[in-house]
């Protein structure tokens, strides 16, 4: 049953063919045995997550089951989860037990679902590889010798792993699509403001944004509808109706009209990657849709305003590691300000460190309008270029990733080489745009992501283009090491 | 643009974030590599845009003047470093 997708586990448990308990049994016992090759887990909770599955079985018996009840899914440990610690992948928060719930995760529990456990995450959702985490990185399960992406890494590893059927993950720059992309599973990033940030511990506030990863559009399409709607605890949620995310997966691709943009296709792109996006748009265009080229004039400000922008707003909100109210605290402080700047030294991890300083540099006296503002005012213009296209096109499509997983270590010492890994999912984010990667096929026997960029609000559009994609190929069926994951 | 050890010393102290004497020259050396990538905006023609702080230009949602959250003192003490009297603990900052 491990290999069945939450669509297909809500029928199964419905109709009585095997319990929660069983199937968060099932997956309990793969992690256990299995984990320690991915460590895609920071925590889990295996009492309260079989206590969850008793209740759900109670509700279902009941005639009272939602489309979620029953399903055990793992959570980014970037949620924070009542009773259970969420260290944000970081020794700062490495005792941090939070005495509430994220609103997602509180969505969830309403809607009868199981925590299996937290998932890995690069610190503080700073990295595209991993390796960031105070745990140690997790590993690709398609090959353990090169990084799961990040930072929403340990839950894609989790479910390509099929250690559980979904997951939740977040995305400030490519965090749920990147990681989607190399590890062969589809992970959608709302627009920002459709699903609550409350009690999803913030990196850069303007940008993060909560999202599923599954291994269907379908299944992301069932998870986005627990997740998504306004929360009048978080001011930046948006109050636009949620429409049911199931309802149009199956609409016809007839006349949908996709825009390539030039600069995700020029330099830069590995050539194989190249290749299997050609042909993932080969498939949609005999599905019905039409390809036309369109340009993002200035997407080379991509990179700089997102590593000004992302920085200022973490440097800000990483201000709360004190020391003082929870978290780390260094031993034996000499004074208030040796206990802030030593609890900061050893609470947090050189890449989050190398943030906080560019954030503090790049808002300080003197230079604030040469950096901040002037970031904000690209930020409009690269906004502006996807709002232009989407007068004449339905979505934008290509490349989630310059080229299949890279190995471990092979960036860990270069930053700059490692934020253009994001060249192609830093927009998205700076626009406020959803954007989905769905597996496209293998390259050196990694799998590929295909990028699906909507207009505001456009999910339910791109969950419908991914599903009718899915149904017309099979990348999204594939697991990794066939037979160790078979019975 | 580069920047020196002493300006990444006096950010470091803004940031309250103490980096070690062995630490520093490499410290310095990455971020003067991620400035120098991003100081390829300077380049960029921005006269006459309104800087974007929302993907959405939404503006701050306001709600009605009340209290809506319970008193969670003991929840919140419980999870802290030092506390006393049912107060932080923080080392002594007056003499």
């Amino acid at each position: 049953m491990h290999n069945h997708t939450v669509s297909q586990l809500s029928q199964g448990l419905r109709e009585g063919s095997y319990s929660s308990v069983e199937v968060t049994r099932n997956y309990l016992e793969r992690i256990a045995r299995l984990d320690e090759r991915y460590n895609a887990f920071i925590s889990v909770d295996e009492t309260a997550a079989l206590a969850a599955a008793e209740a759900a079985d109670a509700r279902i018996a009941g005639g009272d089951a939602a489309p979620l009840t029953g399903i055990p899914l793992a959570h980014k440990d970037i949620f924070c989860t009542k009773g259970m610690k969420t260290s944000c992948g970081s020794r700062m928060l490495d005792n941090f037990v939070p005495p509430y719930d994220a609103t997602v995760i509180e969505r969830f529990r309403s809607a009868g679902s199981i925590i299996l456990g937290k998932t890995n995450m690069d610190e503080f959702a700073m990295g595209s590889s991993n390796e960031s985490s105070y745990y140690g990185a997790a590993r690709n399960p398609w090959n353990t010798g090169c990084v799961p992406g990040g930072s929403s890494g340990g839950s894609a590893a989790a479910v390509a792993a099929l250690l559980a059927p979904a997951a939740t993950g977040t995305d400030t720059g490519g965090s749920i699509r990147q990681p989607a992309a190399f590890c062969g599973i589809t992970g959608l990033k709302p627009t920002y403001g459709r699903v609550s940030r409350l009690g999803m511990i913030a990196f850069a506030s303007s940008l993060d944004q909560g999202g599923p990863m599954a291994r269907t559009a379908e299944d992301c399409a069932l998870m986005l509808n627990t997740m998504a709607g306004h929360d009048p605890r978080d001011s930046t949620s948006s109050d636009v109706p949620v429409e049911d995310y199931t309802a149009g997966l199956e609409k016809s691709l007839e006349g949908l009209r996709i825009g390539l943009p030039d600069a995700y296709f020029g330099e830069g792109l590995d050539s194989a990657t190249g290749e299997c996006i050609h042909l993932a748009l080969k498939e949609l265009e005999a599905l019905g849709a039409t390809l036309t080229a369109v340009s993002l004039p200035h997407s080379e400000l991509t990179i700089p305003t997102y590593y000004i922008v992302a920085p200022a707003e973490a440097s800000t909100n990483l201000s709360r590691y004190d020391g003082v109210r929870y978290g780390h605290r260094c031993a034996d402080p000499a004074d208030l300000h040796d206990l802030y700047t030593r609890t900061r030294e050893e609470g947090f991890g050189d890449e989050v460190k190398r943030r906080i300083l560019i954030g503090t540099y790049a808002l300080s006296a003197g230079y604030y309008d040469a950096y901040y503002k002037k970031a904000q005012q690209a930020r409009r213009l690269i906004r502006q270029d996807f709002l232009d296209c989407f007068q004449s096109v339905d979505i934008i499509a290509g490349p989630t990733t310059p080229g299949p997983a890279f190995a471990l270590g092979a960036k860990d010492n270069d930053p700059v080489s490692m934020y253009l890994e994001d060249v192609y999912t830093l927009a998205v984010n700076l626009a406020g745009l959803p954007g989905m990667s769905l597996p496209a096929g293998f390259v050196q026997d990694k799998p590929i992501g295909l990028q699906l960029i909507g207009p505001h609000f456009g999910e339910g559009r791109l969950l419908n283009v991914a599903h009718r994609f899915q149904q017309a190929t099979d990348w999204h069926t594939r697991t990794p090491g066939v037979g160790e994951h078979v019975a | 643009m580069t920047i020196a050890q002493d300006d990444i010393e006096k950010i470091a102290e803004l940031a309250r974030i103490r980096i070690s004497g062995e630490e520093i020259g490499e410290v310095t050396q990455r971020i003067t590599e991620i400035l120098q990538m991003v100081d390829t905006l300077q380049a960029a023609d921005t006269s006459n845009v309104e800087p974007m702080a929302n993907p959405l230009d939404a503006t701050q949602q306001l709600r009605a003047d009340e209290v809506t959250e319970l008193n969670r003192r003991d929840d919140f003490l419980a999870i802290a470093p030092a506390v006393e009297d049912g107060l932080f603990l923080v080392p002594r900052v007056i003499e």
